[in-house]
């Protein structure tokens, strides 16, 4: 009997992305529910009221929300192409690395997409010491979760591809070559592993949408 | 990397973000206690509502001790929201857990050696917004290993007295 799986999410959701990559990964069949955060379903805020976020996924009528937490979820469910190492030490570093993405990472790199100036400089300067952390945990690895893409590879992945388009619309390179060689060639393998390649969303659309949150953010900081 | 703690050392190895630690050793001592359920479904609700706890609790603590005027009021408000939302994720269970102490309540109890210092510095009662969730926590401190081990109130309360000086 086919499981009922259902994704809701949007086209350009870093975090939701995750979830695609690991459903496919797996080889789940799920049908994808298309959200307009700027006018979102009740089903959408009925699965999540605490976040009214995306994604949710929904497995036999069940909701399970935050990216990570959902990771884990599909995981545990689905067990063969398993995102985890067994070791429980093995699998406590990897968690470890993937909140590190989130927590500090992710909140750098976006203080420095959205912001400018002074701010701008510290927060890349911020960026960069974390992503120090992540050229070393790499190092001589071919994925963050070994010789296969885990867990902390996809909770990561948003910079393989999203960082790309930051960059370009603020026209400073944070990952680059000399500083994190590791890193760089993670990206790239990463972006044109199977599967994860097939998912990545419309870079031109990607450019559009970040270049208009940018320009509100500053917008909504400059002096008047 | 974060330079700070709890950091757990097993057999000379270093684990650290205490929700990740209480995991590691969910896992490793597996025979004894398990603080989380076996079944995936129930596993992603405790590990969400901990995350929750972490997310909301101690910023949302931190702005009702420390604040003042209406940033002071808008935290109580927001932190008796928080403690009512964790009052209806636990129903009539006696723990988050179910009849045992899970995740949840591992990742929320430390919270509550806070409320003597927010309830000074706010000027309110919890008990009087949130008794079930007051009667929660007087069933986890009748547990020895919890009530051993949380920090003494009035210190906090010290604490953050001192910090409030500076």
């Amino acid at each position: 009997m086919a499981e009922k799986v259902k994704l809701f999410n949007t086209w350009s959701s870093r975090f939701g992305l995750r979830i695609v990559w690991a459903l496919k990964l797996k080889g789940v069949e799920y049908d994808s529910i298309n959200e307009d955060l700027s006018n979102k379903s009740p089903l959408l805020l009925q699965y999540n009221p605490i976040y009214k976020k995306v994604p949710v996924l929904l497995h036999n009528g069940k909701p399970t929300s935050e990216s990570l937490v959902i990771l884990e979820y599909i995981d545990e469910t689905w067990k063969h192409n398993p995102l985890l190492p067994e070791d429980p030490y093995e699998k406590a570093t990897a968690r470890f690395w993937a909140k590190f993405g989130d927590d500090k990472v992710m909140s750098s790199i976006w203080s420095a997409f959205t912001n400018e100036g002074k701010e701008q400089e510290d927060a890349i300067g911020q960026a960069i010491e974390n992503l120090n952390f992540l050229e070393e945990q790499l190092k001589g690895k071919k994925f963050f979760g070994g010789e296969k893409i885990g867990l902390t590879d996809l909770a990561l992945g948003w910079l393989a591809n999203l960082v790309r388009v930051f960059e370009e619309i603020i026209g400073v390179k944070i990952i680059d070559h000399e500083r994190f060689p590791s890193l760089l060639a993670w990206t790239q393998e990463f972006a044109e592993a199977p599967i994860i390649k097939e998912s990545w969303p419309p870079h031109d659309k990607l450019i559009v949408k970040f270049q208009a949150i940018r320009d509100a953010h500053l917008a909504a900081t400059r002096p008047k | 990397i974060h330079k700070k703690i709890p950091v757990l050392i097993h057999n000379g190895k270093p684990i650290c973000e205490s929700l990740i630690i209480v995991e590691y050793i969910d896992e490793v001592w597996h025979n004894k206690s398990p603080l989380l359920p076996s079944d995936p479904y129930q596993r992603s609700q405790a590990r969400f509502w901990a995350d929750y706890v972490d997310k909301k609790a101690y910023s949302t603590g931190k702005r009702v001790w420390s604040g003042k005027g209406e940033d002071q009021e808008a935290a109580k408000k927001e932190l008796t929201e928080f403690l009512k939302t964790m009052e209806g994720e636990l129903g009539e269970k006696r723990f988050f857990g179910g009849d045992t102490i899970g995740f949840v309540d591992v990742a929320l109890v430390p919270f509550t050696s806070w409320f003597h210092t927010f309830e000074n510095f706010g000027q309110f009662s919890i008990e009087a917004e949130c008794p079930k969730f007051i009667a929660w926590a007087k069933r986890c401190l009748e547990k020895e290993s919890m009530a051993k081990s949380l920090p003494d109130p009035e210190n906090i309360y010290g604490y953050a007295l001192g910090l409030k000086k500076k």
